[in-house]
């Protein structure tokens, strides 16, 4: 058969194969070098993954849909740096699975979040957003403060995300290789072994939902959030590093 | 019917179908096709101007470049979404604009800015958006707070001084505002009267004999409230205590509450429970320029001192 136009379109699964390869190649020369080239992944300090507590924070933002409002990328624009902070860096979601950069924005971007309010304001604001913001759509959350914290899963759910390339250990060899990593202290937090007792460790040091005497998924949710955009200290950086990965 | 086709001169793609049905085979619209070429153009000067390929462990950087200054050095790189932001922060339309303003305000004493009009214009116009981007999830967009939970910045009452200085301390530390709970010193009797002697302060009418009483352990070992209160209860800028004496409620939701047993009721919650309240710090996050502006336009909203 002569290799023509008509034999293509004549020939439906011939169609479809062609077609798939040439859409595939556009795909394909866009996020395969990113996998190789070095300077994809900004080198910075203080990138860690995230606790338990702050990972089953995250769970819960993901169940709640946040991210259909929410976006958690700040690009490099003078606007977004005006409002939100420094714009955000590839390092900084490199333990995201899955990442939560978004491309739209009902609420504001929560890339920087992190730190920005008290801990008092979130429980308050996730509980009934329009008594402090007024002029808020934001949908009332106030069941987080009434559910206790499930993470009899916790364990699981961190070797989940090591199948996907987040260092939590579990082995002595993936624990040193933490402690060479992050240091002592942040490799134990990573030890997917002791993850119930350093989850309950976080809530009663910190006690992010304001009630000690319950653990629920406000202080866990609460958690994650404070940890967000605080990872790496821009102090320590000029301006022209972050440029010179581009 | 199949003559007329003919006739037009129009190719078909020479099927039929049900004996007549034919399709014709025109050519391409022309502007669609100059159209696919312009954009075929396009694309290869955009492969020379921007950083487009991978090659290997790199890839082309295009032949445009951005200049900007870092550590005192002009440096200038190909075109990147990152160098150009640089660029634009520094030498862009708009900073160029707002930079001869925040120069002019930075060198300023808060003395002269208070008393310059177009210095006060300026900071009034950015000090609404970094009022709204940082404060007002608390402290509201027209700054009246929430009684029990952020503190109202358009009253004529500052817990932590009204000034600007005091403003600008305020916003780059932070403060922690706390007072003890008193359930276990105080019984429920204590409370109320206690809670009496508050609200008398202000001129709520109350019980006289119950406010003897408060009045003695407000002032006396018992309570100790005067240590925080003074025995005025005007409160110290120091600590952060509240005027008790100017009818205006931070924390305890007297406004709200519609007979004289809600009132008691809202004041006995505040010293039965406590209170504990962060502002957290802001010079890691806003620049220093900012804050001076911030403490200006919060100045400036209705209660500065």
């Amino acid at each position: 058969m002569k290799f023509s136009h008509e034999s293509i379109e004549i020939n439906a699964g011939l169609l479809i194969v062609l077609t798939l390869v040439a859409i595939s190649i556009g795909g394909l020369v866009e996020i395969v070098p990113l996998f190789y080239i070095p300077g994809t992944i900004e080198k910075v300090d203080g990138v860690r993954p995230y606790t338990p507590l702050e990972q089953a924070g995250r769970d819960i933002y993901t169940r709640e849909g946040c991210y259909l409002c929410h976006s958690q990328m700040i690009r490099p624009f003078r606007d977004e740096k005006l409002r939100f902070g420094h714009y955000s860096l590839a390092a900084e979601s490199q333990y995201d699975h899955p990442f939560q950069w978004g491309s739209k924005r009902t609420g504001p971007d929560l890339a920087r979040v992190g730190k920005k309010y008290s801990n008092a304001w979130h429980v308050q604001h996730l509980k009934a957003p329009r008594s402090v913001v007024p002029e808020s759509i934001m949908p009332n959350y106030p069941w987080l403060l009434e559910n206790t914290l499930n993470y009899s899963d916790m364990a699981d759910r961190m070797r989940a995300l090591k199948k996907v390339g987040v260092p939590y250990s579990e082995t002595s060899a993936e624990y040193q290789a933490n402690v060479e990593k992050f240091g002592k202290a942040k490799a134990d937090l990573f030890n997917i072994n002791l993850a119930d007792e350093n989850l309950l460790a976080q809530a009663r040091a910190e006690n992010f939902d304001g009630d000690r005497s319950r653990l629920t998924e406000m202080d866990a949710l609460v958690a994650y959030l404070q940890v967000l955009g605080t990872m790496v200290d821009f102090s320590q950086y000029d301006e022209g590093y972050f440029a010179e990965f581009r | 019917m199949t003559d007329k086709q003919t006739d037009n001169a129009v190719q078909t793609t020479g099927h039929a179908w049900d004996g007549d049905l034919q399709e014709f085979n025109n050519p391409l619209p022309r502007w669609w096709i100059w159209a696919f070429y312009a954009s075929v153009a396009f694309a290869l000067i955009y492969w020379i101007l921007y950083p487009v390929w991978p090659v290997g462990h790199d890839y082309t950087k295009g032949v445009l470049t951005v200049s900007y200054e870092s550590n005192g050095k002009t440096v200038t790189q190909h075109w990147n979404t990152r160098a150009k932001y640089i660029e634009d922060m520094q030498t862009g339309e708009e900073s160029l604009k707002q930079k001869a303003y925040l120069d002019k305000v930075v060198n300023a004493s808060y003395a002269a800015i208070l008393s310059d009009p177009d210095m006060m214009a300026f900071t009034r116009s950015i000090g609404k958006g970094l009022f709204g981007d940082n404060c007002a999830a608390c402290h509201g967009s027209g700054g009246n707070g929430v009684i029990g939970k952020f503190p109202n910045l358009v009253d004529d009452s500052w817990l932590w001084g009204g000034t600007v200085e005091d403003i600008h301390a305020t916003i780059s530390d932070g403060h922690r505002g706390f007072m003890p709970a008193f359930r276990e010193t105080l019984n429920d009797e204590e409370l109320e009267q206690v809670a009496n002697y508050v609200l008398s302060l202000s001129g709520q009418a109350v019980d006289k004999e119950q406010v003897a009483a408060g009045d003695k352990i407000f002032n006396g070992q018992k309570g100790g409230c005067h240590y925080c209160h003074t025995h005025q209860a005007k409160g110290m800028k120091s600590v952060g205590s509240a005027n008790l004496t100017d009818a205006i409620w931070s924390i305890a939701d007297v406004p709200d509450a519609s007979d004289p047993k809600g009132k008691l009721e809202a004041v006995e919650q505040v010293i039965r429970n406590g209170v504990q309240r962060r502002m957290p710090a802001w010079r890691d996050r806003l620049t220093p320029e900012q804050i001076k502006l911030l403490a200006v336009y919060v100045h400036e909203l209705g209660g500065g001192k």
